[in-house]
């Protein structure tokens, strides 16, 4: 094998010619190009001719060959386009006239509202609230009924368009002093009152319901957590005697929002999301477990007699 | 086979090749170590340590570490050595054969630096700014001169089939590099510069020259690769000539057409979309022919293939080469792109190429090379081989199967909506049910990695002169 030989030999093994040509030992041996591998290329060939024909495929000057078919691929993105447009088109001229309550109070608006709205939760909220709408620190559970802004479908569609403070004249706004950072407390008082309101949500070894930090309270938190610690809604400052907390109910945290404040932020969703969306996203979040009726039990009341 | 050991005339430049044989084996375990670790950020983030070491830093260092750094390597230290034993003369100029060398380290380094501080243009695989391609524009040219000039002056009168390859891979990876850096320092005393092509035009040269990267670096440097180790191992006539005259004009005629499949359903005009995917279809049997020559090579050599589990790794790349040639015409049809586009079914698919056949054929050619490079009888332990040709095997099977399921779920999920017209799911639901399939991925790559660092041992015992003992008694037996 190792022969110098410049002229086509037999190899032994297969039979088959070599080309005569050696190089380190190294030879070639004549086999014809294999068949299917001819024609499996010639068929590719064939498709590739047949795909020009159909389609866009060669620039020309001015443009480009359109090809048979008429296929662009704004044409197919139409195209897909227009099939979810015809599956939420049984719904969606009814749904853009209905008001929230109506949309609550019709099976068929309010199935499509939540299937949407558990759609959009996922991919605009899911980020903070977590994929459950379980929250996680400084991003509320919106599944209870502990709500800082109010759980009516017009509360939570108000949150919903102007966000919280967020960067428009409509958002919902408020603000924590810092009592510890500013110095309208010393260390010694906010441990007091970080005590009491411990407490407050029964915390046995927390909280002198007489002491330095009831007092502290009263004077400091009472005109918007409430008298009573149990929050008020149109400052958003939470309920303290619930045992949920927003930050974590542990004392160094507790101590940490007492002294730098908090003031968390949700960005307002009109603008971003089409009004469609946040319907169903109000809807969605109002099903999730926490939604409070239209109106106020004893207004409730007060309207049953007329509606009988 | 006496012609294989060392000391034969013409005196051949061994240094060189030695160089490099040495620095793509250090490459190997780099890029696959950086490999792993981004693999292991994607399944656990809080392994991204800020800023240096994030995954969007060490990602281009991964990929130009495995391409660049040991590919590259791979490629200059076995097309030096194959130039020489078929053309039958030294290389030409060993001062400026060794510069290639330092030149080629000195690039990966200043490339792997500016990758870790934040310097990149931003481009795929082209991602080193314009110093450093102004660098290794200088020494891809000094590379060519040494490979060409050694060529011109042969002995043999006819060129092999291997040398073709190498030319066309030196050639025309030395175009795409110029055309795709094409770029304006915003100074010279800054690393920034601009491209000077913009929006879509500047993503059409880009995926021309990171397709035909795969295309002239990937695989036809790695086939000229083949078509010396595989026939030298195999001890047998290469299987048909015509078959590797014909692939090889229409391969590189073919490839260089196909880089718009990566470019599906964006703002590149349908058309250019059309003739990518269609030149990609009729790359499939060109591609082909490649594998056909390498499998069809060891008919009649069957007990080779038995015997030596260097072989086997050339045969395995052989394999994965036909599937990821398969693959890649199937996955540029418009229809399969638009679900496997931006997906890890891509990741599995390249690694299918990139562990499978890149890394199997340089093994092998690194397995052939070393006992001869360094003048020994055998390597230390032909077991340790089989050990490393399996445990890196059963890793690419784990990488590429959890890439395909995890690509191909992550497409459905995507695209899926409901009745009523709403998507079914989140992207970050996506990345949930992905998590599995990374942490199988990494394992693939712990098990890559592991194997190659059984090389590493077996190439240290090898080179200090050492044989197994145990296998040295059976090989005594056996000529006895």
């Amino acid at each position: 094998m190792s022969d110098d030989k410049h002229k086509p030999e037999i190899d032994e093994v297969s039979g088959v010619e070599t080309t005569g040509h050696e190089w380190d030992g190294l030879q070639e041996l004549n086999n014809p190009l294999p068949r299917w591998w001819v024609w499996v290329w010639l068929i590719s060939i064939v498709w590739s001719i047949w795909y020009f024909v159909i389609y866009p495929a060669w620039p020309v000057p001015g443009g480009a060959t359109e090809g048979t078919s008429g296929y662009t691929q704004y044409k197919e993105l139409a195209e897909s386009q227009a099939e979810i447009v015809a599956r939420q088109a049984a719904y969606l001229e009814r749904f853009e006239e209905a008001s929230l309550e109506q949309i609550v109070n019709d099976p068929e608006l309010y199935a499509f509202a939540v299937a949407g709205g558990a759609s959009a939760f996922k991919d605009n909220c899911a980020t903070c609230h977590g994929t459950g709408a379980e929250g996680a620190k400084g991003y509320p559970n919106l599944n209870d009924d502990d709500w800082l802004w109010g759980g009516r479908l017009s509360d939570i569609h108000q949150t919903l368009e102007y966000g919280i403070r967020a960067d428009n004249w409509d958002t919902r706004m408020s603000q924590m002093p810092a009592f510890g950072k500013d110095g309208l407390l010393n260390a010694q008082e906010i441990n007091a009152v970080v005590d009491y309101v411990l407490g407050l949500s029964g915390d046995e070894h927390h909280g002198d319901a007489h002491g330095a930090g009831a007092e502290i309270f009263q004077q400091q938190c009472a005109s918007c957590h409430g008298t009573d610690g149990k929050g008020l809604r149109e400052f958003g400052a939470p309920n303290l005697t619930d045992k949920i907390w927003l930050y974590g109910g542990d004392h160094a945290t507790v101590y940490e929002t007492v002294y730098y404040a908090r003031a968390g932020m949700m960005p307002a969703w009109g603008g971003r999301l089409d009004e469609n969306t946040i319907k169903q996203l109000t809807v969605y979040l109002h099903q999730l477990g926490g939604g409070e009726e239209s109106v106020s039990n004893d207004e409730q009341e007060a309207i049953k007699p007329a509606n009988h | 086979m006496t012609s294989d050991t060392v000391k034969t005339s013409p005196n051949y430049n061994y240094d060189v090749v030695r160089l490099f044989t040495l620095a793509t084996i250090f490459w190997g375990v780099v890029g696959f170590l950086a490999g792993v670790f981004i693999a292991l950020q994607m399944a656990f983030p809080d392994l991204n340590i800020e800023p240096y070491l994030n995954f969007g830093r060490l990602r281009p260092l991964h990929t130009s570490a495995v391409i660049f750094a040991f590919g590259g390597n791979a490629l200059f230290a076995t097309s030096y050595y194959v130039v020489q034993r078929t053309c039958g003369v030294r290389l030409w100029n060993d001062g400026m054969a060794m510069f290639t060398f330092w030149g080629y380290q000195a690039f990966i380094v200043i490339a792997a630096l500016g990758y870790v501080t934040g310097v990149t243009q931003g481009k795929e695989y082209a991602e080193p700014e314009w110093y450093a391609d102004l660098w290794l524009t200088i020494v891809w040219v000094c590379y060519l001169l040494v490979y060409l000039v050694t060529v011109i002056k042969r002995r043999e009168k006819h060129l092999y089939v291997a040398n073709w390859f190498y030319l066309a891979f030196i050639i025309t990876v030395a175009v795409l590099h110029l055309g795709n850096n094409i770029s304006l320092p915003v100074d010279f005393t800054g690393a920034k510069s601009y491209s000077v092509a913009a929006g879509v035009q500047s993503a059409m040269i880009q995926w021309w020259y990171g397709h035909n990267a795969v295309g002239f670096f990937l695989t036809a440097g790695f086939l000229g690769m083949m078509y010396y180790f595989v026939p030298k191992e195999a001890q047998r006539p290469v299987y048909s000539y015509r078959l590797s005259i014909v692939h090889f004009w229409s391969l590189i005629f073919i490839y260089i057409w196909a880089g718009p499949h990566h470019l599906h359903y964006t703002a590149l005009p349908d058309w250019a979309q059309t003739l990518g995917m269609t030149f990609s279809i009729m790359l499939w049997m060109p591609s082909w022919g490649g594998m056909i020559n390498g499998v069809m090579t060891l008919s009649g050599a069957w007990h080779r293939l038995r015997e030596s589990p260097v072989l086997q790794f050339m045969i395995i790349a052989v394999a994965f080469y036909g599937m990821s040639t398969f693959e890649g015409p199937l996955m540029s049809i418009r229809a399969v792109n638009s679900l496997s586009h931006y997906t890890d079914w891509t990741i599995g698919h390249v690694h299918s190429g990139a562990l499978g056949w890149v890394g199997f054929i340089s093994f092998g050619a690194l397995y052939y090379l070393v006992p001869r490079l360094w003048g020994r009888e055998k390597l230390y332990s032909t077991k340790l081989v089989s050990l490393h040709l399996w445990i890196a095997t059963i890793g690419i099977v784990c990488y590429i199967a959890a890439m395909w399921v995890s690509g191909i779920m992550q497409g459905l999920m995507w695209r899926s909506y409901d009745d009523m017209g709403f998507l079914s799911y989140s992207f970050v639901e996506t990345v949930m049910a992905m998590k599995p399939f990374y942490i199988i991925r990494a394992l693939g790559g712990v098990l890559y990695l592991s194997g190659s660092l059984i090389m590493v041992y077996n190439f240290w015992r090898t080179i200090r002169g050492d044989v197994n003992p145990k296998e040295d008694t059976q090989q005594q037996g056996a000529a006895a």
